[in-house]
C-alpha cells in the first residue's frame, strides 16, 4: 500500500521560491552597497538612520497592507486614514499622550472594520469599498481641520515623544526599533498562529477554505480592521514626529504601501507572501528617495518614475518565477 | 452492528429558484457503514451533501446527529461535530504547503505559537500511512492529483471524524491510490466512523459498500443493502429506464462495429519528444477510426493530446492532418485551424468558461468562422447554437442559461459542442466521461460512435478500461512517456491492455 507519488521536475526548483523571498532583500542590499561606494556621505550612521526612521511610517502602513493582500484584497484607504489619524492625533495631544494615541486607534480602526464588514458581509469588491472610504476619510479629515486651515499642533514635551524623536546610544531611531518590533509581532501572527493560516488560506481560495472550516468572513473584517489601525498609528507617529497634523501628507502612501508589498514578494492575487519582504521593500523605497536626493541632480519628483520601473521589473520576474512553475499536472 | 443512526435525514427538502433539488428524502447513516450514494447528476447527491455538512440550509424537513435535532449553519460548524468531506473538485490550497493544508485550523502549538517542527514531522508520518512521501514543507500545487486527494483524504479522516463524505474520490485517483483509498475506508469502517461513499464506478461501489441509497430528482427512490441489489437494477433505479433496455444495450453504448475509412489518415503524429514527458511517440488515426490511449496517470496521454493539439512545446517530431504537415512548434490557434480538436481533461480549468452562457460557451471557439470582416453574426450563431444543443441533447432552460449552473455532464457537452461547432477532422477526448452521470456518460459514448461514423478521427483518452476496450477500435499503450504496445481488433481486451500497462518498454507487440 506504500506507493511514492511522483511530482513534476520543474515546480521544486528552491531558487525559484529563494528569488521569490529575498529578493528584495537582495536588490536592497546591492543597492545600498553600489550607493556605499559611489556617494559620499551615503554610509554615514546619520544617513542611515534618516532613510530608517523617515521609512518607519510608509512600513508601517505597509504591515497592514501586506495582511489585506495576502487575503487577496486591497486598501486604497489607508491613506487618507493615515492623514485623518495625523490630524486626530495633534487635536487629541492637548489631552496628553494616551489620547494621542487612542482617538486614531478607534477612529482609524473603525473605519478598517467598515471595509471589512462591506467586503465580507455584503460582498462588495475591496477596490470599490476601499476607494469610497479613501474619499470618506479625506471628508472627515477636512471636516475635523477646517477644510484643512487649522493646523493643529502637538506640544513638545509629551511622553511619546522620545519615542519617536529619540535614538539609541545616539544613533538607532525608536521608531525604527518600534517598527522591527512591530514587524517581528506581525510576522510572527501571520506565520505562527492560526488566525495567519486562515489568512493565507482565504488569499489562497475562499470558496476551498470555507469548506476546510476557515471563518473567511471574520478573518477577511480582521486584516482591514488591522489594516486600519497600521494606518491611525502610523498617522500619529506622524503627527508626533513633524509636531503637528499635517492634511497634505499621505496622499497617494497608499499605492506606496501596495509597491513595497509587491515588492517584498506578496502576490497581489493573494494567499502568498511575507512581512520581511515588505519591510525590505519598504526600505528599498525609501534608499531609492536618498539616492535621488543625494545625487541632486535629479528631482525629487523622479523617485516616482524609479519606483515604478522597480516595480514593473518585479512584477515581471514575479511572473516569470511562479508561470515557470505552471503546467504541471 | 449497532442500529442507531449517527446521521439520519426525514423528509428533508430543498429548494432553488425553479429547481426542487431534494424533495423530502429520508437518509439515514449507521456507524461503521460504507453508505453508497448513487444518483445521475442533478439527482440531488451533492445538494444532499452540502446539507448534511452545513454548506447549505434545508428549506423543510429535520437532520438529526446523534439521535438529537441538529442545524449546521456553515462548514466549520458540521465539521467541529465530526462530519468531514472531501469533495471532488477541491483542491485544498495548492499555495500552502502540504502541511499547512494538512493541519489548517488545528496545527500543533508550543507556547502559543505553531510548532512547525513537530507539524512537519507529523505531517510526513501521516503521508506515508497513505501511500504519500513527499517533503511536506512544499507547495501543495507541486503534487500530482491523486497526491492532492490523498491529502485532502488524510486532512478529513485525522479530524476526528465520525461520519466521511466522499465526493467522487476516485475520479483522479491511479489504481494504486484507490487500493490505498479502499485500505484506509476498511480502517475506518473497523473504528466505526460512518462513510458516504458517492461514485459513478459501480465496481467500486460493490466492492466497498454496504448499503446503498438511490436518489432520482431529488427524491429517494431506493435503500437497503448492496449486496442485495443487481447491477442492472442499481443502473434501472438510477436512469428510470426498465432493466430489458438496460439489458440490451450493455454496460457502455458503444456499438462496436465500425470499419475505419480508407484513405489519407485524419492524423498521423510521429516521433513526438518532449523533454521528460514524450519520447518518440507515434500514432496514426485513419478517418472514421477511435484509437485509444491506454496507460497510467502520468504515462503521457494527456501530453500526447496537447501535443498533438499545439498546447505543448515539442522537442521533435511532427504531426499531419489529413496530409497536411503542421509547422513545428505550431500554436494552438494553427492546429484549430488545420482541423484538430482537443476536450481537455480539466473541464474546469481549461474548458469552460463558467460564467458565460451556453450560447456564448459554444460559439467562442467557432467565432472567426461564423463572423465575417470580423462581425458575428448572431443569426448564424443562434442556428449553430440550436442545432448543437438538440444534437448533443444538452439539458438547459435557455441557450442564455450560466453554463457554471448545468451539471457535469451537460458541460461535457457544451464543450464537446463548441468543438463540434469548428468541423474537425481530428477530435482528441481526453477522459470524455470522468465525474459525469451514467447517462450523460451514454450519451457521450454513443456521440463519439455517430462522429467516428461520420469519417472523423478519433483520440480516445480514459482510465476507464471497459470505455476503451468496448469504445476503441484499436488502442495504443502509453508507459512512461513513450509507446509500449497497440492492440488492435479482437486483441482489445481489458486483460490485454492490463497486461500491456503493466508491462514496461519491451513488453506488449511493441510497435
Amino acid at each position: 500500500m506504500i506507493t511514492t507519488s511522483k511530482e513534476a521536475p520543474t515546480a521544486s526548483i528552491p531558487w525559484r521560491d529563494l528569488a521569490q523571498r529575498h529578493g528584495a532583500l537582495l536588490v536592497l542590499l546591492l543597492v545600498v552597497a553600489v550607493a556605499g561606494m559611489t556617494l559620499d556621505g551615503f554610509l554615514t550612521l546619520g544617513n542611515l538612520n534618516r532613510v530608517l526612521v523617515s521609512a518607519s511610517f510608509l512600513a508601517i502602513i505597509a504591515l497592514g497592507m501586506t495582511f489585506v493582500i495576502i487575503t487577496g484584497g486591497i486598501d486604497l484607504s489607508v491613506g487618507t486614514v493615515f492623514a485623518l489619524g495625523g490630524v486626530l492625533a495633534a487635536w487629541a495631544s492637548q489631552y496628553g499622550s494616551l489620547a494621542l494615541l487612542a482617538l486614531p486607534l478607534v477612529v482609524c480602526g473603525l473605519i478598517g472594520l467598515l471595509n471589512g464588514v462591506l467586503i465580507a458581509r455584503a460582498g462588495l469588491a475591496p477596490f470599490i469599498v476601499t476607494l469610497a472610504t479613501m474619499l470618506g476619510a479625506w471628508g472627515l479629515m477636512l471636516s475635523v481641520s477646517d477644510e484643512g486651515n487649522t493646523t493643529y499642533l502637538v506640544p513638545e514635551g509629551l511622553v511619546l515623544a522620545p519615542l519617536v524623536h529619540g535614538r539609541l546610544f545616539d544613533v538607532l531611531g525608536y521608531s525604527f526599533l518600534l517598527v522591527v518590533a512591530v514587524y517581528v509581532v506581525g510576522g510572527l501572527v501571520l506565520r505562527r498562529t492560526t488566525a495567519g493560516q486562515h489568512v493565507y488560506a482565504v488569499g489562497g481560495d475562499e470558496r476551498t477554505a470555507a469548506l476546510m472550516g476557515v471563518p473567511v468572513a471574520r478573518t477577511k473584517m480582521a486584516v482591514y480592521t488591522l489594516s486600519g489601525l497600521c494606518a491611525g498609528a502610523a498617522g500619529a507617529l506622524n503627527a508626533v514626529w513633524l509636531g503637528s497634523g499635517v492634511t497634505i501628507f499621505g496622499i497617494g502612501i497608499e499605492l506606496q504601501a501596495i509597491s513595497a508589498v509587491v515588492i517584498g514578494g506578496t502576490l497581489l492575487t493573494g494567499g502568498y507572501g511575507f512581512v520581511a519582504g515588505t519591510l525590505a521593500g519598504v526600505l528599498l523605497l525609501g534608499v531609492i528617495q536618498n539616492i535621488i536626493n543625494a545625487v541632486g541632480t535629479l528631482t525629487s519628483a523622479f523617485q516616482e518614475v524609479v519606483s515604478g520601473l522597480f516595480l514593473i521589473a518585479v512584477v515581471l520576474v514575479q511572473s516569470r518565477l511562479s508561470g515557470g512553475g505552471r503546467g504541471g499536472p | 452492528m449497532p442500529t442507531s443512526p449517527v446521521l439520519d435525514t426525514r423528509g428533508l427538502t430543498k429548494r432553488f429558484p425553479g429547481v426542487l433539488a431534494l424533495d423530502g428524502v429520508d437518509f439515514a447513516l449507521r456507524p461503521g457503514e460504507v453508505h453508497a450514494l448513487v444518483g445521475e447528476n442533478g439527482a440531488g447527491k451533492s445538494t444532499l451533501i452540502k446539507v448534511l455538512t452545513g454548506v447549505y440550509r434545508p428549506d423543510d424537513g429535520e437532520l438529526w446527529h446523534h439521535g438529537e435535532p441538529a442545524r449546521f449553519t456553515t462548514p466549520s460548524h458540521a465539521q467541529r461535530a465530526g462530519i468531514a468531506t472531501i469533495y471532488q473538485e477541491v483542491d485544498l490550497l495548492p499555495l500552502l504547503s502540504v502541511a499547512r493544508n494538512l493541519y489548517l485550523g488545528r496545527e500543533p502549538k508550543r507556547f502559543g505559537l505553531i510548532d512547525f517542527a513537530r507539524m512537519h514531522h507529523e505531517a510526513a508520518e501521516t503521508l506515508r500511512g497513505y501511500g504519500v512521501d513527499v517533503d511536506v514543507r512544499r507547495r501543495l500545487g507541486s503534487l500530482s492529483m491523486g497526491a492532492r486527494q490523498m491529502v485532502a483524504l488524510a486532512r478529513a479522516v485525522s479530524a476526528e471524524a465520525r461520519v466521511v463524505i466522499m465526493d467522487e474520490p476516485t475520479s483522479s485517483l491511479e489504481p494504486r491510490e484507490v487500493e490505498t483509498l479502499f485500505g484506509v475506508i476498511e480502517w475506518l469502517r473497523g473504528r466505526g466512523v460512518a462513510v458516504v461513499y458517492v461514485s459513478h464506478r459501480l465496481d467500486e461501489l460493490y466492492r466497498v459498500c454496504d448499503r446503498v441509497t438511490v436518489l432520482r430528482d431529488g427524491r429517494l427512490v431506493h435503500t437497503g443493502a448492496m449486496a442485495d441489489l443487481s447491477r442492472l437494477r442499481l443502473v434501472s433505479l438510477m436512469l428510470g429506464r426498465d432493466m430489458e433496455r438496460v439489458e440490451r444495450e450493455g454496460a457502455t453504448t458503444f456499438s462496436g462495429e465500425r470499419e475505419a475509412w480508407a484513405g489519407t489518415p485524419a492524423l498521423e503524429a510521429e516521433g513526438l519528444t518532449a523533454r521528460h514527458r514524450l519520447h518518440d511517440v507515434s500514432l496514426t488515426i485513419r478517418p472514421g477510426e477511435v484509437v485509444g490511449l491506454g496507460g497510467l496517470l502520468g504515462s503521457g496521454r494527456t501530453e500526447t493530446a496537447k501535443a498533438i493539439a499545439g498546447a505543448l512545446p515539442l522537442d521533435s517530431g511532427s504531426v499531419s492532418v489529413v496530409g497536411t504537415r503542421l509547422k513545428r512548434g505550431a500554436s494552438v490557434p494553427a492546429a484549430i485551424r488545420a482541423g484538430v480538436s482537443l476536450l481537455p481533461e480539466d473541464r474546469k480549468h481549461e474548458g469552460i468558461v463558467p460564467g458565460l452562457s451556453i450560447r456564448e460557451n459554444i460559439a467562442l471557439a467557432a467565432m472567426p468562422r461564423l463572423s465575417r470582416f470580423g462581425l458575428v453574426s448572431e443569426k448564424r450563431v443562434d442556428e449553430v447554437v440550436r442545432v448543437f444543443m438538440e444534437r448533443l441533447r444538452v439539458k438547459a432552460v435557455s441557450p442564455h442559461q450560466k453554463v457554471e449552473e448545468l451539471s457535469g455532464g451537460n458541460q461535457q457537452k457544451v464543450l464537446l459542442a463548441r468543438w463540434l461547432a469548428l468541423a474537425p477532422k481530428v477530435l482528441l477526448l481526453d477522459e470524455p466521461t470522468r465525474g459525469i452521470d451514467v447517462g450523460a456518460k451514454a450519451e457521450v459514448q454513443r456521440l463519439v460512435d455517430e462522429l467516428a461514423e461520420e469519417g472523423l478521427g478519433v483520440l480516445l483518452i480514459s482510465s476507464d478500461l471497459e470505455e476503451l476496450v468496448e469504445g476503441a477500435d484499436r488502442v495504443v499503450v502509453l508507459k512512461d512517456g513513450a509507446v509500449v504496445g497497440e492492440l488492435e481488433g479482437a486483441e482489445v481486451t481489458e486483460d490485454a491492455l492490463m497486461a500491456a500497462i503493466a508491462q514496461g518498454p519491451g513488453g506488449g507487440d511493441g510497435r
